[in-house]
């Protein structure tokens, strides 16, 4: 039981058999976190490192916990306070961090490709906790974890994903993740911030959310940052929320098990109105808590993996 | 400066010459091209400089009138340590290249007879292959104001451009036009819209949407090749289209050249060889202005190249630290070297039957002499012996150790070629011997 990659960089290098692994070892860790004593020893004297160069609470603290619930020593690199702030290239900063011996560098960069640069000059294990708009591999993990859970299945299903499609790598990777394991994808968003080419990904495109909204069994909701409209892609709050928000109104025609899920953070009242946020349909929250589960998955399985027993011990 | 070469096959595009002959080189002068030159038998040739000839026999290799590229950086003055023009004449020299054209974005910009007569003088010292400046089309290269293009002229600026930006004020340019036409010179136009390729890493098309990485999608350029066609139009100048990179380009250019317009073009060679697959691996030295763009767009350089559309090939050699570039991709600056791998990749399209090699020939020497009014680019009796003699069978493996230049960002270091220059001849002396 061991994952057949050195890295986890993203969703694309990945088979349907490697993600299947690491849902199914999820699924067996997930239990660890509603202990009394949330540890297991597992990786017990194994060095875990994340470095960030990108603002992040959710996806940092959840590979924390994660690490710490296995066992694992985590240092915590912030760019603000390191000498990154100096000037100093990322495969130095890497260098310096490899001669230090941990297991694994976590790294979350602005720009895509950051963690590959890493993985070819370095010796630990590479996790790419999100870089540029490239891939977010954890974040699909778990969003498909979380389908899993919820529908049983993932094949068959029929996935919107709805917002900025161009900056996000959470649809990336989203895409990769569920076109492997037999879903289909339908983008929702404007025609801006619809990339290039983006049908050759083997998804469909739609501008209308209503149309997509009866048809679909799981819609993920995408954040949308402000700074696009400076950029022109979009010419205001009120008309893109109008257009492209989800609420309980364009929700009349859902489906009644569909799943309404978010990376978060949410804008509340833009993309997602609070009352399906915090409605029937939506497992928002579940996703945050699989997050754990799914990440301890990761560096258990990076890390070698051990026998099941062993694991649960 | 007297070399008899003998046994070539010599060809030469302006002389419609090729045959199997002898060149009879005089005092750095072209004397005579014929079979079987027996100097002895010539006249007016005093007998101490008969003593003197260097026969050279190049049997089963290419002789050709020096090579040209009329697209280079030679980061002298400013950023010596990038490029010096002793290093990247040299670089010129061990690629083939009998005359360079370099552009005038130095530091400071060659927008000024000083830094012109800097540039010919230091290349007259120290230089070992012609070196032809451009002078900048406005000061500075900030696109406001009008550099003094008829004192650059009169100094030997051969061209006009602000290459590596675009201008993007229209009136400006066309007062540029109608000023420099009257030195007879043309305008280079680096072609791009700002606006569209603004924060553009790479090309924007299926890998750039994969790699969520900004793309430069291919109207930033075809903009405005269109806008300059038509201003050159209007002013009645020459327009060179440099490093043109799509195939709606070349759709502008064929509209252009059928009209009669007094337009023309070149490519660079990495858009003739790679594609935007290749940045998958987040290489910077795939990373260049005008980006690698699709298969389609190297479809249609090479017919275009065929078929007349563009003019001549060039390196756009552009000189960068390994430090500079050993970063994120979006990071880092642009541009990649290439004097010294491009007429090995031109020939290795021959090679595959893509170009003939009389086309890739007169790329390199007719075409570029003509576009810059240049008296090179032939094997012409009393021209300068300027020649390039190639080996299409040799092989070898790209190793960044042989350059040099000064910088190594080079995505072909590692490549096996097969084809290559083997020795460069300037004024009758030999500057580059492979063997």
């Amino acid at each position: 039981m061991r994952l057949r990659h050195k890295n986890l960089l993203g969703i694309k290098d990945l088979t349907a058999e490697d993600i299947n692994l690491i849902l199914d070892t999820a699924e067996s860790l997930k239990e660890v976190s509603t202990r009394d004593i949330k540890k297991v020893p597992t990786l017990r004297g194994r060095t875990v490192v994340t470095l960030f160069y990108e603002a992040s609470t959710r996806t940092r603290t959840s590979f924390e916990l994660a690490a710490k619930r296995l066992s694992a020593d985590i240092i915590s690199i912030a760019t603000s306070i390191s000498s990154v702030t100096k000037g100093e290239t990322l495969k130095d900063t890497g260098k310096n961090i490899e001669a230090m011996n941990p297991d694994i560098i976590i790294i979350r960069h602005p720009h895509s490709g950051a963690p590959e640069i890493l993985a070819r000059s370095l010796r630990p294990a590479i996790v790419n906790a999100g870089d540029g708009a490239h891939e977010h591999p954890s974040q699909a993990l778990l969003d498909l974890f979380t389908i899993r859970e919820k529908k049983k299945r993932i094949a068959g299903l029929k996935v919107a994903i709805v917002g900025d499609i161009t900056h996000s790598r959470v649809a990336r990777s989203d895409i990769y993740a569920l076109s492997k394991l037999g879903a289909s994808v339908t983008l929702v968003g404007p025609a801006t911030l619809i990339p290039v080419e983006i049908e050759k990904m083997g998804v469909k495109v739609s501008y209308r959310l209503e149309d997509v909204i009866p048809e679909s069994d799981v819609i993920i909701m995408l954040r949308i940052q402000l700074e696009r409209i400076t950029q022109n892609l979009f010419p205001s709050i009120r008309e893109y929320s109008r257009i492209f928000g989800l609420n309980s109104e364009k929700l009349k025609n859902a489906k009644k098990d569909l799943i309404v899920m978010h990376p978060g953070p949410i804008n509340r009242g833009i993309e997602l109105d609070p009352e399906v946020a915090d409605g029937p349909h939506s497992v928002i929250l579940e996703q945050v808590t699989n997050g754990i589960a799914v990440r301890m998955a990761v560096l258990y399985l990076l890390l070698g993996g051990k026998e099941e027993s062993e694991l649960t011990n | 400066m007297n070399l008899l070469i003998k046994n070539g096959r010599v060809i030469d595009p302006q002389n419609k010459i090729d045959d199997r002959l002898d060149i009879l080189v005089i005092n750095g002068k072209i004397s005579k091209v014929s079979k079987n030159i027996v100097p002895q038998n010539e006249t007016g040739i005093p007998s101490e400089t008969l003593k003197e000839i260097k026969e050279i026999d190049v049997a089963g290799k290419i002789v050709c009138p020096g090579f040209i590229d009329m697209h280079t950086h030679l980061r002298e003055p400013g950023r010596e340590d990038e490029e010096t023009i002793r290093s990247g004449t040299l670089a010129a020299a061990y690629g083939g290249f009998t005359s360079i054209a370099c552009m005038p974005n130095t530091e400071p910009v060659n927008d000024n007879k000083a830094v012109t007569d800097f540039i010919i003088s230091k290349a007259k010292r120290e230089g070992s292959v012609n070196v032809f400046p451009v002078g900048s089309i406005t000061k500075g290269l900030e696109g406001k104001q009008l550099s003094e293009i008829g004192d650059l002229a009169e100094t030997g600026c051969v061209g006009f451009s602000d290459d590596g930006k675009s201008v993007q004020n229209s009136e400006l340019l066309r007062r540029a036009m109608e000023y420099a036409k009257m030195f007879s010179l043309p305008i280079i136009s680096h072609c791009e819209d700002e606006t569209l390729a603004a924060n553009g890493a790479m090309n924007e098309g299926f890998v750039s949407t994969e790699l969520g990485i900004k793309g430069i999608p291919n109207i930033a350029e075809e903009i405005v090749v269109a806008r300059d066609i038509l201003i050159s139009r209007m002013a009645g100048a020459h327009l060179h289209l440099t490093h043109l990179s799509t195939a709606g380009s070349l759709e502008l250019v064929k509209w252009a050249k059928n009209l009669g317009y007094k337009v023309t073009s070149d490519a660079a060679i990495h858009h003739l060889i790679l594609t935007d697959e290749a940045l998958r691996t987040y290489d910077t030295n795939l990373k260049m202005k005008p980006p690698l763009r699709t298969q389609k767009d190297i479809d249609a350089l090479i017919s275009g190249l065929k078929s007349g559309l563009i003019d001549a090939i060039v390196s756009d050699h552009a000189p960068h630290l390994l430090a500079e570039k050993d970063v994120e991709l979006n990071n880092a600056p642009f541009g990649i070297i290439g004097l010294e791998t491009e007429v090995s990749l031109a020939l290795s399209l021959v090679h595959k039957n893509l170009l003939d090699l009389k086309t890739v020939i007169s790329s390199f020497t007719v075409n570029p002499a003509k576009i810059l009014s240049l008296d090179k680019g032939s094997l012409s009796v009393g021209k300068d012996a300027d020649i390039t003699i190639l080996d299409l069978e040799r092989e070898y493996k790209v190793d960044a150790k042989n350059f040099k230049s000064l910088s190594k960002n080079s995505p072909f270091i590692g490549w096996n070629l097969k084809g290559r220059p083997v020795a460069a001849i300037v004024g009758g002396k030999i500057v580059y011997c492979l063997d």
